[in-house]
């Protein structure tokens, strides 16, 4: 098996202008190395709201992006507050978003259904106070 | 339909891409919340809101819509032109509402696609 590429971001806090860059960045990247656009917009998508949500929820983070010729694995670690129950998270609607965040178009409760609709797995661990670790693939 | 005709439908300014007007455009869908264009959105080519913040173009990128619409008169600064026109995509604004802006595109045979 050929080597796995591997993209490393760091999330700034409360910088919601800049919220994105890295989704924009991997996707460019993607593009560039002709992965098949579907698989691209399923990756730019899951990892925009997992972006988002670091700067939401977690005053950012890290996010390690790994490109094989199989599949693309992204992990997106905070040290945020973490999930008190997932599967209240994981309900369509369900947002703990304040207003502010809505103002600015976001919080709507579909991140996480959303993050999971479009990829093949998604993997939550999380600890209140310590942080949250997402990792998500996408089968090529 | 072409973006052009979109324009001239909604009486839009154009305020970037104009060099990309005669672009097809094969569905639209209208909201203020990025977070359910996100979820809700498959295969659109415009994005009619009146959200004005980066977000919105970064949207669109994740998403591959090409034409965005700003509704009710919404101006957006020079930082969301400048990112627009990075990822050629085409940026307008028009003074109707969103429910008259949608319906007129409807009228003019825009439909929301797939469901």
């Amino acid at each position: 098996m050929a080597e796995a590429i591997v993209l490393k971001y760091e999330i700034s806090p409360d910088d919601f202008t800049r919220a994105g860059e890295a989704s924009s960045d991997v996707k460019g990247k993607l593009k560039q190395m002709g992965v098949s656009p579907a698989a691209v917009r399923k990756v730019a998508i899951a990892m925009y709201e997992g972006e988002i949500n670091m700067v939401i929820h977690a005053k950012g983070g890290e996010i390690t992006v790994e490109i094989t010729p199989e599949r693309i694995r992204m992990i997106l670690a905070d040290v945020g507050p973490g999930i008190p129950d997932i599967d209240l998270a994981m309900k369509a609607g369900y947002s703990t978003a304040p207003d502010e965040v809505r103002n600015l178009g976001f919080g709507a409760g579909m991140g996480l259904p959303n993050m999971k609709k479009y990829t093949d797995t998604m993997e939550i661990e999380t600890e209140l106070g310590v942080g949250t670790t997402i990792t998500m693939t996408v089968n090529l | 339909m072409t973006a052009r005709e979109v324009q001239e439908v909604l009486k839009c300014r154009v305020l970037t891409g104009e060099e990309f007007l005669d672009q097809e455009v094969k569905s639209a869908c209208g909201s203020d919340m990025m977070s359910d264009v996100l979820a809700y959105s498959k295969d659109h080519s415009v994005l009619l809101t009146g959200l004005c913040n980066p977000q919105v173009i970064r949207t669109a990128e994740m998403l591959d819509i090409v034409c965005i619409i700003f509704v009710r008169g919404k101006k957006p600064d020079q930082t969301i032109l400048d990112m627009a026109k990075e990822r050629d995509l085409i940026v307008m604004a028009t003074g109707h509402r969103m429910f008259s802006a949608c319906g007129l595109l409807y009228q003019a045979g825009l439909r929301g696609g797939a469901i």
